[in-house]
């Protein structure tokens, strides 16, 4: 036992508890309501993909893959990094898959952090980020981003965080929850802030199909970051492949090696029909992705639109598929609006302040459901806000 | 104006400021964009997809399969118009393949159906032979499955 009496090790009980729990346990008693409050596509997994891994299973692929996940797949995915951002990774030495990019997360830091070494994360950012730092023993170094951005990190703002103990910055774009893209040219200037400190970058970007009407640039794929990047990415998003925790990373050999060697003890591999959907998704998925791109991006202009026209103004997001819109205008605080659209009106949202301090005054609305939810959702926001701004 | 089709063609019943508001385009632009592909015949006409077996409306389906001989400068353009007027011809298409003219052929018994083959169809003069082949069970139609399929449940809240 610890001098405080407790099962649970110092490290466990430094992480918070995710501020959505208790909205788990309103839910579970509730009917009729209509959720913006997921991170996931609505859409199956497409049925090309469905249908690959089913046929894995009949032709008997259950066992272990190689722990850097099958070769096959590390080789398609070498040349579709290579193909789609010119970035030639060995998939025998550079490349790992990941039991989803959480794993990925988990493994980029536990793989470079000591005790006490910082990493510089923006705020709001996903919500793993934050505790795995602190399970990896990492001190996290938040860098607030905000609406008048677009809640886009700005290199300026890291470099003034930036300590002798700092290892590494961590970002995560196209972003969840706010939907902000990263332009390139502010990405240049973060990699020169990494070369200057010396720094390595861990960036997620698993929302890297799903922009509007931008370009995503890989940060990896800059002058120079490469040998710096630590690249996390995965299949959930793009091909609506959430379940089947599927991931990669790519990195230099020194940092994928020690990466395996901590997934090889914990994980062994990922999943094996996972990986063998993984395969026809890079294969032949393209057109899938296209089609539920172009169908967000119908989605993401409704909800945009309809949010402003409530009066919770939001900027344009161009990525992942997510709003943000501000909820200062009705002076709840962003728990107190999610909790009372809940019960009242019968919308989940996430609270933007369970994605760092930053994302207090907004909430997060996903789009990743039907235009009939939307509408229906955006008419009971409407009542929600009416009733909340006469007060 | 793709994407406006593509809307329409998927629900006809997707009014021009919910198309504006999807596409980032004016009501104007909407509006005449699809006014211009009613005029020039882009889009033929709005209708429904319905499953008729759930009203127990009895309708027969066949696919009539039809060899054609070619007439000199019309090719196959003057026997499918012959056959395409008639209206119990839903749809008439040319295939590559064993034969020519595939027609989908909608009627509301069995009899009506052979009837019209046998009657109409078979008869013309260049026509060479027909396979019917009736249609026994609708499982897709027009890219909408019509068993009821479950739908997945989604944890409502994940970050």
């Amino acid at each position: 036992m610890n001098p405080e009496g407790s099962p649970i090790s110092r490290r466990v009980r430094e992480v918070s508890p995710s501020g959505i729990r208790r909205f788990f346990d309103l839910l579970a008693s509730m009917e009729g309501v209509i959720s913006l409050g997921v991170g996931e596509p609505d859409f199956v997994t497409p049925w090309r993909i469905r249908e690959a891994g089913i046929y894995s299973l009949e032709r008997g692929y259950t066992s272990y893959t190689s722990n850097y996940g099958l070769l096959e797949l590390r080789e398609e995915l070498a040349s579709y990094l290579a193909g789609r951002y010119g970035i030639s990774y060995d998939p025998h030495r550079e490349l790992l898959i990941t039991v989803g990019v959480s794993e990925g997360i988990d493994l980029a830091l536990r793989a470079v952090l000591d005790p006490g070494d910082e990493v510089i994360i923006h705020d709001p950012s996903y919500v793993s980020y934050v505790p795995c730092t602190v399970l990896a023993g990492g001190v996290f170094v938040p860098v607030p981003t905000n609406i008048e951005n677009d809640f886009r990190v700005r290199a300026q703002d890291i470099e003034k965080r930036i300590t002798p103990k700092t290892k590494a910055i961590l970002l995560g774009y196209p972003n969840n929850p706010t939907g902000a893209v990263m332009d390139r040219e502010e990405l240049v200037k973060i990699a020169q802030v990494a070369q200057r400190h010396n720094l390595l970058v861990i960036s997620d970007e698993v929302y890297d199909r799903l922009v509007y009407g931008v370009e995503h640039t890989c940060f990896a794929s800059l002058p120079g970051m490469k040998e710096r990047t630590i690249l996390l990415s995965g299949f959930s998003k793009a091909y609506a492949m959430t379940g089947w925790r599927i991931g990669y990373a790519a990195a230099r050999e020194e940092i994928i090696e020690a990466m395996m060697k901590i997934h090889q003890y914990t994980m062994m591999c990922a999943p094996t029909m996972g990986q063998m959907a993984a395969l026809e998704a890079l294969r032949a998925g393209d057109a899938d992705v296209e089609q539920m791109v172009a169908e967000y991006d119908q989605r993401r202009r409704i909800m945009v639109k309809g949010l402003n026209d409530i009066g919770l103004t939001c900027f344009e997001p161009r990525g992942a598929f997510y709003t943000f819109p501000s909820i200062k205008g009705t002076g709840l605080s962003s728990e107190e609006f999610a909790e009372r659209l809940l019960l009242e009106d019968k919308v989940a949202v996430v609270p933007g302040s369970t994605f760092g301090q930053c994302g207090e005054g907004y909430i997060r609305c996903c789009y990743a459901t039907s235009l009939v939810e939307i509408e229906e959702a955006l008419e009971r926001m409407a009542r929600f806000v009416k009733r909340h701004q006469a007060r | 104006m793709k994407e406006i089709l593509r809307i329409l063609e998927r629900d006809a019943r997707t009014t021009p400021q919910q198309i504006a508001t999807r596409t980032g385009k004016s009501l104007s632009q909407v509006k005449r964009a699809i006014k211009k592909a009613e005029g020039d015949r882009t889009i033929l006409k709005y209708k429904t997809v319905i499953n008729w077996d759930r009203v127990g409306e009895e309708q027969v389906w066949a696919l009539v399969e039809v060899k054609v001989v070619p007439q000199r400068d019309v090719g196959f353009d003057a026997i499918a118009e012959r056959i395409y007027r008639f209206p119990e011809a839903r749809s008439v298409y040319l295939v590559s393949g064993t034969y020519d003219l595939a027609v989908l052929v909608v009627g509301s018994t069995m009899q009506e159906v052979a009837g019209f083959v046998s009657q109409k169809l078979a008869p013309l003069e260049s026509v060479q032979g027909t396979v019917t082949h009736f249609l026994l069970k609708r499982y897709k139609e027009d890219g909408e499955i019509l068993g009821v399929e479950e739908r997945p449940k989604r944890v409502p809240l994940m970050p």
